[in-house]
């Protein structure tokens, strides 16, 4: 009896760890889908992406892999707005997004995939760090530092969104191009210019989600294709758009996977966030597209 | 004797905000009505809700003897009650003419029969009620402003209606336009189609109503003459009066 | 044209198609040809939904597993003849594809897409598990050498693949011309609007989800007997994901020409490059084809040759329907 409740708060302590991080993965959508309505699918490729250029600092420089994420977030910007642009005018203009706007970014997480495939195989990679192998005991809990720390910058980085969102102008602006372009018209600011920096915050804070992941787990190309259905779930669950609803959900969806993968076994854990994700979507629909 | 359409006590909210409260409504058969009340005071919500787009919460909706709550858009349409949008929502990828044969097929064609000649003969008659047969193998996209109108009431008109609601047919168009509008209504009412007309523009309303009926902010203020229900001191400080 | 006349032209067409690959007497044609036969099925079957309704399926290799599982579970209960287990199949995605459909059937856009992508994790880890089709490990089946008359069993597998094309080909042509789809392209342009003209949108939605479905899973069904020995990452992999969504895109979504020049183009350079390069590098192609066509060819190859031959639309896609060089904007 006390051996399974060890096990049961050991279960929900690394579900609120891996929770935080996914938190940190979701956050990047929720601008994207839950603010922008731009379906970007492909944002786990990104992720990934951030894990891979970690992985490469890491071996050849030595670099502490979450440094040198907040170092390259710059180029993930670039990257985020260039993508954008294209977007807005191939499908965006042309009023094409359902359809081949989907097509687009599942093509980009597609060739993201299989270019890391062609260039470093299929081998999972991992970092090295001195937080990487230490675990603190307390009492009857192991918390293992790997997890830890990626859970400690990840709440950091959700905060400081939520900080930017709500505090600063781009922030506001932005929260304001899903309801009121013609508003953000009136106030001179170009509701384009404004989406193309949140799609750049959303696709820079992929490069930080990119190192936590490697930093938790060893990492190989198609381990993003893991995450759609999860952050998706995530950030439907989270009310579309709202950081601290796409917090909650994260923690509750990563309680729930860790719980499952405890008393059921790891090879359940992914179905259980992705039926999270089919429940939400059918039991929950006017809640979701009554936006 | 009831009328064609019973509208009972019917509410509808979108999580706060009461968009319609306690509306009821009844409008006889070959009726033309009015329906006006200024930006959000609940026209559109109410024709979805007649219409079955949204669900009303509470209150009924009878129509030609049958209750509609609860039956879904396509079969009230089906039962003789057709719509148009306030925006015309034309099928993008279909000529004009498959534009009208998707009615004639999915709503007609479920309570009489016809052959595949008839229907395109239907199809062809519709579009040059409305002036638009030369252009019936165009896409929608190529249409002009009015012609969209034009098209969007004669799919409606497609659908052979007990009652046919007309969402704000002729914003934005000229003088002419609207009196073009307006004689295709008329001619329509002449053959035995009730109309409820929701118009912001008054002389169109005026000329076309003979009963008015006002929402405002989700209520109905009045609904009588349409002399008498303008001169009406309520509806001319929430409405008309400035 | 008929469309029992377009059934055997079709089978015509498949005769010289299966005669003239006998007189090559290779089996590599068979087996890469075979290949290209199955991605003309996924991709007319995507495109039945796809296409014709604008509902995106992430999910095609799930109901693909779903019939080569559905083979691998009957073999093992009782070893029957392909073709009952080609039907057997169908049945058994087209099933799941109804009950996707009602799960999803109030999702729109994105969120249907989203779904259809866990659905295909669901079933994935739900195939990883269950130990009687062999689970994470696989399961082996035993293809016979040779069946008589056609000699060698590849042969066989391909006559069967051949038909399956040809039949979901002459079903996407039968809906393309019927009033069922007219109602599809109504629902890809205006769900509401389809509604107030009478259209009952989310049964038809039902039925595009079961067809496409039950299609995808005639196709898995001989999959086993081809590859032999059947594992989850077999047929829940990236190929299966990408083709039979950039075949139809690539060929043009419009009409069922679109998907079948899609997969027999795009299918066959993936069998010839992938003798000489990677199949990775195969993959990266397909994956820039599909970016760059949904970005400069919105309308794929059909809408390019639209373009360039000037001609009325209608003549290349049938007679009534004129297909949507760049549909406008949605309301």
């Amino acid at each position: 009896m006390i051996f399974s409740f060890d096990l049961l708060i050991n279960a929900i302590v690394s579900g609120i760890l891996i929770g935080a991080f996914y938190a940190a993965v979701t956050a990047g959508v929720s601008l994207s889908f839950g603010i922008l309505d731009i379906v970007n699918i492909g944002h786990p490729a990104f992720v990934i992406l951030g894990s891979y250029i970690a992985y490469i600092v890491n071996t050849t420089f030595g670099f502490d892999p979450i440094v040198t994420s907040i170092v390259v977030t710059p180029a993930f910007y670039l990257l985020g707005t260039i993508i954008y642009q294209i977007y807005y005018v191939s499908f965006e203009k042309r009023g094409q997004e359902s359809l081949r706007g989907l097509a687009f970014f599942f093509g980009l997480l597609f060739i993201t995939e299989v270019s890391l495939v062609l260039y470093f195989g299929v081998d999972y990679r991992y970092v090295q760090a001195p937080y990487i192998g230490p675990t603190w005991h307390v009492g009857s809990l192991d918390i293992p530092l790997r997890v830890l720390v990626p859970s400690v910058v990840s709440l950091l980085l959700i905060a400081a969104l939520q900080l930017v969102l709500t505090r600063s102008f781009v922030g506001r602006a932005i929260m304001a191009v899903a309801q009121d372009q013609l508003a953000l018209k009136l106030l001179a600011v170009d509701p384009i210019r404004i989406k193309r920096m949140a799609f750049g915050i959303s696709i820079a804070t992929a490069s930080l989600a990119g190192a936590f992941l490697i930093i938790i787990q060893p990492v190989e190309p198609s381990v993003g294709r893991e995450y759609i259905g999860r952050v998706f779930a995530i950030c439907v669950l989270g009310g579309m758009g709202s950081v601290p609803g796409t917090l909650i959900a994260a923690l509750l969806v990563g309680i729930v996977e860790s719980l499952t993968s405890t008393f059921y076994g790891p090879s359940w854990a992914p179905a259980v966030s992705f039926g999270f994700l089919l429940l939400t979507l059918a039991v929950r629909p006017a809640g979701l597209l009554g936006r | 004797m009831t009328g064609l359409l019973e509208v009972d006590n019917l509410s509808k909210r979108f999580g706060g905000f009461v968009a319609l409260e306690g509306i009821s409504l009844s409008v006889r058969r070959g009726e033309r009505v009015g329906l006006i009340g200024p930006n959000g005071s609940g026209k559109s919500t109410l024709v979805n809700c007649i219409c079955g787009t949204l669900q009303n919460e509470t209150g009924s909706v009878h129509f030609d003897g049958h209750t509609l709550n609860g039956a879904s858009a396509h079969q009230r349409t089906r039962r003789g009650l057709a719509r148009t949008f306030q925006l015309p929502r034309p099928f993008a990828s279909l000529c004009l003419a498959d534009n009208m044969r998707i009615p004639l097929l999915y709503s007609v064609a479920t309570r009489e029969r016809h052959s595949a000649g008839d229907i395109e003969d239907r199809c062809l008659d519709l579009l040059r009620q409305v002036g638009l047969d030369d252009k019936a193998r165009r896409l929608p996209r190529e249409l002009t402003q009015v012609e969209m109108r034009k098209l969007e009431l004669a799919r409606a008109m497609a659908s052979e209606p007990k009652l046919l609601i007309a969402d704000e047919s002729m914003a934005g168009l000229t003088h002419s336009e609207i009196e073009d509008i307006l004689t295709l209504l008329n001619r329509l009412n002449e053959q035995g189609v009730t109309i409820i007309l929701i118009e912001h523009i008054m002389r169109a309303v005026m000329s076309f109503s003979q009963r008015l009926v006002v929402l405002v902010s989700g209520r109905k203020i009045a609904d009588g003459e349409p002399e008498t229900v303008v001169r009406d001191p309520e509806v001319e400080r929430a409405y008309l009066g400035q | 044209m008929r469309s029992d006349l377009f059934l055997l032209v079709c089978l015509a067409v498949g005769g010289v198609v299966f005669a003239a690959a006998m007189t090559l007497g290779n089996d590599y044609y068979f087996f890469a040809g075979y290949v290209v036969l199955q991605y003309v099925v996924l991709s007319t079957a995507w495109n039945v939904l796809g296409g014709y309704c604008g509902y995106v399926n992430f999910g095609s290799a799930a109901f693909f597993a779903v019939g080569a599982y559905a083979t691998v579970a009957i073999h093992r209960f009782h070893p029957m003849p392909i073709p009952f287990l080609v039907a057997i199949a169908g049945i058994a995605s087209g099933v799941v594809g109804l009950g996707m459909g009602y799960l999803t059937l109030r999702l729109r856009g994105a969120f249907f897409a989203i779904a259809t992508l866990a659905l295909a994790v669901v079933l994935e880890t739900l195939t990883v598990n269950w130990d009687y089709v062999g689970g994470s490990r696989g399961a082996y089946i035993v293809r016979p050498e040779a069946i008589a008359p056609f000699g060698s069993y590849i042969r066989y597998l391909f006559l069967i693949m051949l038909l399956i094309a040809i039949g979901a080909i002459t079903i996407a042509r039968l809906i393309e011309r019927s009033r069922l789809g007219l109602g599809f392209a109504t629902i890809r342009d205006d769900e509401l609007a389809a509604e107030a003209s009478g259209v009952p949108t989310l049964r038809l939605k039902l039925i595009a989800t079961t067809i496409s479905g039950a299609l995808m899973g005639m196709a898995g069904a001989p999959f086993p007997y081809y590859i032999g020995f059947l594992q989850p990452s077999s047929v829940f992999g990236l190929d299966y994901a990408i083709n039979s969504i950039a075949m139809p895109l690539i060929g043009g979504t419009t009409s069922w020409v679109g998907p079948l020049l899609g997969a027999v183009l795009l299918g066959s350079l993936q069998q010839i490059a992938t003798v000489t390069i990677s199949s990775a590098v195969n993959l990266l192609i397909v994956g820039f084809l599909l970016v760059g066509f949904v970005i400069v060819a919105p309308n794929g190859i059909i809408g390019l040759i639209h373009k360039y031959v000037q001609h009325r639309p209608d003549i290349l896609i049938g007679r009534r329907r004129i297909a949507a060089d760049a549909p406008g904007p949605t309301p």
